[in-house]
């Protein structure tokens, strides 16, 4: 596993997914590679707990671009918690929240994707 | 008086812009900058820097001239490379990247300017020089 993915774990069918570090494009490689493999057994509902994650860049965010792409294609979704405000301003800009949701909790997250 | 000023020479190597962040960081502390406003310089100049080291092709160093100023901060990013015309970059939209085959990267531009209060391009076939400006509001 990448040292950018500190764990995985599931929870009311949903993967949740936790990074450390910067998510550049090996961080967000590490992400898809997940999500795309878990995807393979038929799971579709993917969170990705980023308070560990204090900085992005734009390389890294479009993976996650390609992941909700992909998950469309399988009626899936994808949300995130715990973002750094930098890191929220940065998916709004991208538009990121059009097509996924950003939560303040683990609870909220798994509740409400 | 001059105003103070801190100057980076950067190499290209991958995430070299890190040491970029975190020297904005401390000059943020110092002009005691809110937590949003040193993140939006930090991540305009991660845009600035990966847009210096992957398009410009420049084959040496990249230099940021941090200029600390009384009522703002100017971070100028300079590279030797190729150059580019602004006028050829489209503003992306997610709208048109998802479901369809165009690239999903191409937003450091659009992030750059969405973050600081102003920002200046300079190009030409010897380099390119960004420049951005953060107002302070204390």
């Amino acid at each position: 596993m990448s040292d950018f993915i500190k764990s995985t774990k599931e929870s009311n069918q949903i993967v949740i997914i936790e990074t450390d570090g910067y998510l550049n494009n090996e961080g967000g490689e590490a992400i898809s590679a997940i999500c795309y493999d878990k995807m393979k057994s038929g799971q579709n509902k993917f969170l990705i707990n980023m308070a560990a994650t204090k900085v992005v860049n734009s390389i890294g965010v479009s993976i996650l671009i390609e992941i909700i792409e992909k998950l469309q294609e399988v009626d899936g979704k994808i949300g995130y918690f715990n973002l750094a405000p930098i890191v929220s301003k940065t998916f709004n800009i991208m538009g990121l929240t059009k097509y996924s949701t950003v939560f303040a909790t683990e609870d909220e997250a798994v509740s409400g994707l | 008086m001059k105003q103070p000023s801190v100057e980076l020479k950067l190499p290209i190597i991958p995430n070299m812009e890190l040491i970029a962040t975190q020297t904005a960081e401390v000059i943020a502390r110092h002009m005691h900058l809110t937590e949003d406003q040193a993140g939006e310089i930090s991540m305009a100049l991660i845009e600035a820097c990966i847009n210096a080291f992957e398009h410009s092709k420049a084959e040496n160093n990249v230099f940021i001239h941090f200029l600390i100023e009384e009522d703002s901060l100017v971070v100028k990013v300079i590279d030797q490379g190729i150059g580019f015309d602004k006028t050829k970059v489209e503003i992306p939209k997610i709208e048109n990247k998802i479901g369809k085959d165009e690239r999903k990267r191409g937003w450091g531009l659009q992030l750059i300017q969405e973050l600081m209060d102003s920002v200046e391009f300079e190009s030409n076939s010897e380099g390119t020089t960004v420049t951005m400006k953060k107002n302070i509001t204390k």
